[in-house]
């Protein structure tokens, strides 16, 4: 009896689970694991300071140049440029996987110099990147892949903060050298040195070859050849992380002096370039990847490789931006205007850099802030602490990042006063 | 020593390479029927007349600049250009189709069917766009797999083997579909096969991956093209949709979480997306007169190639060629020849 009667019971229950089946897949969701994602650091800034309506918000977060306006700025040169591309009724066929030939060999010129045996001898390959994030993902994917040595690559401390998730996600593990020193806001060449001399051999250093982010200090010449013979006596594999060229002193040579010199010292080194910044393309993502390799046949498999790691990403990379770029880059006036722009916005920083120090010292700052003089870009580590930072967002809308980092580019002649007291307001 | 002694040379990318050995070739009737890019009549590129209308008035705008995009990508394109596929959904501008495809592959394989789950089968079609398995394997997916599509005999659709394969395979697995216009066979399911697709899919917890790179081009409407995809929505499926011809990545249900973890996996690849290409898009699709003058060029094209169609049918006939080439559509046409004709 008892059986029949659970029998009955199971019977049930099979008619009703079908339809509770189809209800459960219809309302479940493959994403109900999915946590919400942090912001990310940088951009969240951008975001905050949008919704803030206070009238003397300063947004002093992301490297994009403002003019003394504070008003983005978009080159002359790169107008110019528009029109003539505009001009030629060109069509919109596909790169190739590698981009546009007279853009890469352009960028290239302009790391390497004209002169650079390198070229002369065709063993680099340069392949046009997603600006510099996909050129640095396309070098770490690279690494990943075919580098025989260990995973690590170390990244001086600190660094730009992408830097870290990027090599992570293509597989790389990520150490740091000292390289910052808070006590003075300037470089710990000790410092640096020591660690990098206790590095394993074929290890990956990156190195940033000027105006680094986010501290804005640089070693001198003197020091980069003490750290370019240690890297060499150590073994390890360098990769240049350039997106400040021109940028940093308003001088393309001088900025790319480190890079050069260490080619000439004999690394064959990695080099990621970026014109976000130094064209204010930053949009159009135009950027460079190059591996100087030992002679023109290893570049050549090389950048067969890349390309098989490249097509699957992107396939190809946009136009726009590289014809913009290689067009100023290889007509003589275009690019003597770019140079005079280029010069014009370094030197706009570093008075606003001078007007700044001014203007703390001014508001009665009994503070050393020479090293906003002295460091070189368009950031500055100005030394705050987080708390520091957190008044200055909340009590006087003024917007960076925690790390004290801000970027010169949204300082104005006529904020920068205001600037002033804020800082002097939460430091004194 | 150099530390990439070792790095051997890689095959070239064979489309490309076909390209490449078609501008090397001084034979004066050569034809390059390798790369999928539109050409007129005379064999020439085409720029649409409404992206050249466009772009003109981009350049006269003196209120736009270079500046970043956001992470996800420009907010107009993203809502128009998913618009037309799927309705209003969430969506992430990307770099072309195989960046949305990147995308998609990178969000599964750290979040679909647990976390990292690099196991999970990843199906792409027999045969497919040659891509597709690397981007999946790139991702990070161990066990890319094909499922029956292309019957060789009949020259049509091996719906059979297709439901087969759907019937039999791991639950949960992901299955890379081609909304329209099929690559490389130019053979598409019919709506009845679509529906009984679907429901194989919903039924066995499947993964709904579409690839849409042909929209408007296999049949010349905008609105035929994207019926499957629209039908799968209907049906409740979460989906992604990768969308090439308009370089967007749809994702339905605009959920807040998905999009958050997507921005971190775009922050990694390329920060954010190019705008010159979006804009163009999104002015196109947000106005009345130019989206219309928009569809009018895609049926232009989709037009010429179905001419062409017929015409090469026709040729082929009138040479004594009777075999049954099928109903084909889109730009592929996938034609049976033996390597040893000429």
């Amino acid at each position: 009896m008892a059986l029949l009667k659970s029998n009955k019971f199971i019977y049930c229950l099979g008619n009703i689970s079908p339809s509770l089946g189809v209800l459960s897949t219809r309302n479940s969701s493959w994403w109900g694991g999915v946590q919400m994602g942090p912001p990310d650091p940088i951009l969240g800034v951008s975001e905050a300071f949008k919704r803030d309506s206070n009238p003397k918000k300063m947004n002093l977060g992301v490297g994009a140049y403002r003019d003394d306006q504070g008003k983005p700025f978009v080159l002359s040169c790169v107008r110019k440029a528009e029109a003539i591309i505009a001009e030629k009724q060109l069509d919109k066929e596909y790169l190739a996987i590698g981009g546009l030939a007279e853009f890469n060999k352009s960028c290239a010129q302009l790391a390497l110099g004209e002169n650079s045996e390198v070229l002369k001898s065709g063993r680099n390959i340069t392949v046009q990147t997603i600006s510099g994030t996909g050129s640095l993902r396309i070098g770490a994917n690279f690494l990943s892949r075919f580098h025989g040595g260990p995973r690590d690559v170390y990244l001086p401390k600190p660094s730009w903060g992408n830097h870290t998730p990027i090599f992570r996600d293509a597989g790389m593990q990520l150490k740091a050298y000292r390289y910052y020193d808070p006590s003075n806001c300037g470089f710990d060449f000790k410092g640096a040195l020591d660690d990098i001399s206790k590095i394993p051999e074929q290890s990956v250093i990156m190195l940033h070859a000027c105006a680094h982010n986010p501290t804005g200090v640089d070693p001198r010449p003197e020091q980069w050849k003490e750290i370019s013979e240690l890297v060499k006596k150590r073994n390890l594999l360098v990769f240049f992380d350039m997106a400040y060229q021109g940028f940093a002193s308003g001088d393309i040579d001088r900025d790319a002096w480190a890079v050069r010199y260490f080619i000439e010292q004999g690394h064959n080194v990695l080099l990621s370039q970026s014109f976000a910044k130094n064209m204010g393309l930053y949009g159009e993502r135009v950027g460079g990847f190059t591996v100087v390799c030992k002679d023109a046949e290893e570049a050549k498999r090389v950048e067969s490789q890349l390309k098989i790691l490249i097509r699957p990403i992107y396939s190809n990379p946009p136009m726009n931006g590289a014809r913009i770029a290689a067009t100023i880059l290889n007509s003589p006036d275009l690019r003597s205007l770019w140079l005079e722009e280029v010069h014009g916005m370094a030197n706009r920083i570093i008075k606003m850099r001078e007007q700044l120090v001014a203007g703390l010292k001014k508001e009665g700052s009994t503070h050393n802030w020479q090293h906003v003089i002295d460091q070189i870009g368009m950031f500055c580590f100005t030394g705050l602490k987080p708390g520091q930072v957190e008044r200055l967002t909340g009590e006087f809308s003024v917007y960076m990042t925690k790390d004290g980092r801000i970027s010169m580019a949204g300082v104005t002649s006529g904020n920068v006063g205001y600037l002033a007291s804020a800082i002097h307001a939460v430091t004194k | 020593m150099s530390v990439f002694s070792e790095v051997p040379q890689a095959a070239p990318v064979a489309v490309f390479k076909l390209t490449q050995d078609f501008s090397n070739d001084q034979f004066p009737r050569k034809v390059n029927l390798g790369v999928g890019a539109y050409r007129t009549d005379e064999g020439q590129p085409w720029v649409l007349p409404v992206v050249k209308k466009v772009e003109k008035i981009i350049v006269q705008d003196d209120g736009l600049n270079h500046e970043y995009l956001p992470i996800l990508g420009l907010p107009e394109f993203r809502s128009s250009a998913s618009k037309i596929a799927l309705g209003d959904v969430g969506a992430v501008q990307c770099l072309g189709g195989t960046g949305a495809l990147k995308m998609g592959a990178e969000f599964l394989r750290r979040f679909y069917n647990g976390n990292n789950n690099t196991k999970t089968p990843v199906y792409v079609s027999a045969p497919t766009w040659e891509n597709h398995n690397a981007v999946f394997t790139n991702a990070g997916f161990e066990d890319v797999r094909p499922y029956k599509y292309w019957d060789a005999e009949k020259r049509g659709l091996d719906l059979a083997g297709f439901l087969g394969d759907l019937e039999s395979c791991p639950e949960h697995s992901i299955f890379v579909l081609h909304a329209c216009a099929h690559n490389p066979t130019g053979t598409d399911p019919t709506q009845d096969q679509w529906m009984q697709i679907a429901d194989v899919m919903m039924r066995r917890k499947l993964f709904v991956f579409f690839d849409s790179a042909y929209q408007g081009f296999a049949s010349g409407s905008l609105e035929k093209d994207a019926w499957a995809v629209r039908y799968f929505v209907s049906m409740g499926f979460e989906m992604f949709c990768a969308q090439s011809f308009s370089k967007n990545f749809g994702l339905y249900n605009n959920l807040k979480r998905i999009m958050s973890q997507m921005e971190k996996i775009v922050r990694t690849t390329w920060s954010n997306p190019p705008s010159q290409g979006a804009r163009i898009v999104a002015i196109t699709l947000n106005s009345p007169e130019l989206f219309s003058e928009w569809k009018d060029n895609v049926k232009t094209m989709a037009d010429r190639v179905l001419l062409m169609r017929a015409q090469l049918k026709a040729k082929l006939q009138a040479l004594g060629d009777t075999r049954d080439l099928g109903a084909h559509h889109g730009a592929d046409r996938h034609v049976q020849l033996h390597r040893t004709e000429p």
